[in-house]
């Protein structure tokens, strides 16, 4: 990997951002009585589009808002205009990406169906739920308008029944897991006037991401048929919040036709109560998707007529796989990685928080500095993010600084490119092991993991007790 | 507006706003939380199991209530907080670390590092009140609202917005 094109400069990235920034900016104090500061930002974000087909909308909702008389559909376009612009973002770190790994550009042409982008989403009709939709798009142009400055109990408090009656629905999941999580930020971070810091992009990509997803039809995944073949797991990427969380096996699928490979994601997740934790985390998922204790156990999979996604999500199906033969990670990224493509971002999932492209480094010296551990590849650090690397597995940040190799995944934020590893290898007594952090996934017999599954089965132990004695009176 | 002079963590996409709950032992305070300006929770009845006292401690003036889920008062609730509160309040500490409770609470910690005891400690000086305007119907809905989530069924449908909320190692 050229670690230079990493490090250098990616042009019109800080205009973007410094757009992006300013509007963000103005969401913290609110715009219920925007300041002249304000209005300027909304207006700086109306002309960063002004080139866009999104131009009149945005201009007219800049106009409006400046005026402190934005209505829900202007918030929705304010939203649409951030999206875009961080989409161009997204784009241009992508394609250094594609530079910086050598890797084939996302095949546009490989999927017929992605091919039209007419293929819309799947609800094209009046989407169930609408009125729950409206209610949290209600809820988020509150927001708005009072500032993360302006919050307050009652006001956060007003997303818990819109989430409590979108939760059940699996086809509102989506929107009731990003709408949980950042209910839950906001209300521990409640009152906002006494708040030290704010967490300024974050909340307004959460808002807006929140507000574009209460436009009906926008969380529909296109299907893009099935794949029957080989799977080759790279490693497990865990994301969590207090309520929620979600396992994405990173992959590569080789065809039974003999087709290309292809980059693919396989993912599960389930709601939790937020004492539910570590090892406990797997257990929910684990008896959902077979893939986990492939994982573990260093294992292939065999798909048949497994559904996917136009973005490469397998939609995991017990009944469309079976356990295959060993198959190492390290091998696997050595041998298939680079010829592997991957599939076109839906447009609007474009954000740099969605980039996470598989590679393999090796060869590099690991250097622990106080602001944490860094790779060099060729005398060009690269930051290595080992705060994700998931509590309840082997893999360590110790492990991560001693190892020589790292199947990882490349990723942006705050400025700057970084490597979340999955699996390195080390050196223990003159022989090479391989530490996973998802190896826990499937189950294990560690010490230190064994103890931390007994604890998470207690917990969740009490807490169906307790459910069935009281929940149900 | 700071445009322009964004710290990085005010920059990222990532940022950590609020750190996991730590495990801990869940059969005698099944649900603790802190929310609506008060800490509050359900503690197990140690002596029959279809019981459970809802308890609570309000921010700042530290008014306490206890009271059963069929609306009984707490016989040990009386003047001071009871062995529920107490109990309520350890476990808070495990589950978010002292800081986050005594920041919760605004209690100022007495000297050195806060724990359960010096927090209790510190509130109890101040004789706070019973307090009358028991919340304890909301609390009790809000743990069955709790204890709902794990009836809820995984999915395997993608969920691009959770790449907002990677997991941290830090603990509370």
């Amino acid at each position: 990997m050229r670690g230079d094109l990493l490090a250098d400069p990616v042009e019109g990235l800080d205009e973007a951002l410094a757009a992006v920034d300013a509007f963000d900016g103005a969401l913290v104090a609110g715009l219920l009585r925007p300041g002249a500061a304000q209005a300027a930002a909304v207006a700086g974000l109306a002309e960063a589009v002004a080139g866009t087909p999104l131009a009149a909308r945005v201009a007219e909702a800049a106009e409006r808002a400046a005026a402190g008389a934005a209505g829900e559909d202007h918030f929705v376009a304010l939203a649409a205009a951030r999206s875009a612009l961080l989409g161009s973002v997204h784009d241009a770190l992508a394609q250094r990406i594609d530079e910086a790994v050598g890797r084939p550009a996302p095949g546009v042409e490989s999927s017929p169906v992605v091919a039209g982008e007419k293929s819309a989403p799947t609800a094209a009709g009046p989407e169930h739920g609408a009125n729950l939709l409206a209610a949290a798009r209600s809820w988020l142009c509150d927001l708005a308008r009072s500032g993360w400055r302006g919050i307050d109990h009652e006001l956060v408090s007003g997303a818990a029944p819109v989430v409590s009656a979108m939760l059940p629905d699996p086809g509102l999941r989506r929107r009731a897991t990003l709408l949980d999580g950042f209910a839950a930020e906001l209300a521990a971070s409640c009152p906002g006037a006494t708040l030290e810091r704010v967490p300024v992009r974050r909340w307004a990509d959460l808002w807006s991401r929140g507000l574009l997803l209460t436009v009906p039809g926008s969380a529909g995944e296109r299907s893009d048929g099935s794949v029957t073949g080989r799977l080759l797991p790279l490693g497990v990427d865990v994301q969590e919040h207090a309520t929620a969380v979600q396992a994405q096996v990173h992959a590569v699928f080789e065809p039974a036709d003999g087709g290309a490979p292809r980059l693919v994601r396989a993912g599960v997740s389930a709601p939790k109560p937020d004492t539910v934790v570590g090892a406990g985390l797997w257990q929910l998922l684990r008896p959902r998707m077979s893939l986990l204790g492939a994982v573990s156990e260093g294992r292939s999979m065999e798909l048949d007529a497994m559904p996917v996604t136009a973005e490469g999500d397998l939609v995991w199906d017990d009944e469309r796989a079976r356990a295959g033969e060993p198959a190492d990670p390290f091998a696997t990224a050595r041998v298939r990685l680079s010829a592997a493509t991957a599939a076109p971002v839906a447009p609007l999932d474009r954000h740099p928080v969605r980039i996470a492209v598989p590679v393999l480094l090796e060869g590099y010296a690991a250097h622990s500095e106080e602001g944490g551990l860094a790779f060099d590849l060729a005398g060009r650090p690269l930051a290595v993010d080992t705060d994700r690397i998931p509590a309840a597995g082997p893999l360590t940040p110790e492990a991560v600084a001693a190892s020589h190799a790292c199947v990882g995944l490349l990723r942006w934020d705050a400025g700057e490119f970084l490597l979340q590893p999955l699996a390195v290898e080390t050196t223990v007594r003159k022989k090479t092991v391989a530490v996973h952090a998802g190896a826990w996934a499937g189950g294990t017999t560690d010490k230190a993991g064994v103890r931390a599954e007994k604890a998470a089965t207690d917990a969740v132990a009490v807490l169906r007790e307790r459910a069935g004695r009281l929940l149900r009176k | 507006m700071g445009v322009g002079a964004l710290s990085v963590w005010e920059q990222s996409s990532t940022a950590r706003v609020m750190a996991p709950a730590r495990p801990r032992k869940l059969a005698k305070v099944p649900f603790v939380e802190l929310a609506d300006g008060r800490l509050q929770g359900v503690v197990s009845s140690g002596s029959d199991i279809g019981r459970v006292y809802v308890s609570s401690v309000a921010a700042r003036s530290y008014a306490f209530a206890c009271s059963t889920n069929n609306n009984r008062p707490c016989g040990g609730a009386r003047g001071m907080f009871c062995k529920h509160i107490q109990a309520l309040v350890a476990e808070a500490v495990l589950q978010y670390g002292a800081e986050r409770v005594a920041r919760g609470l605004a209690v100022d910690p007495p000297d050195g590092e806060p724990d359960a005891q010096s927090l209790t400690a510190a509130m109890t000086a101040t004789r706070p009140v019973k307090d009358d305007s028991s919340a304890a119907a909301q609390v009790f809905s809000r743990f069955l609202r709790h204890l709902a989530y794990l009836e809820l069924a995984p999915v395997t449908s993608p969920l691009p917005e959770m790449q907002w909320f990677p997991p941290t190692r830090a603990v509370a």
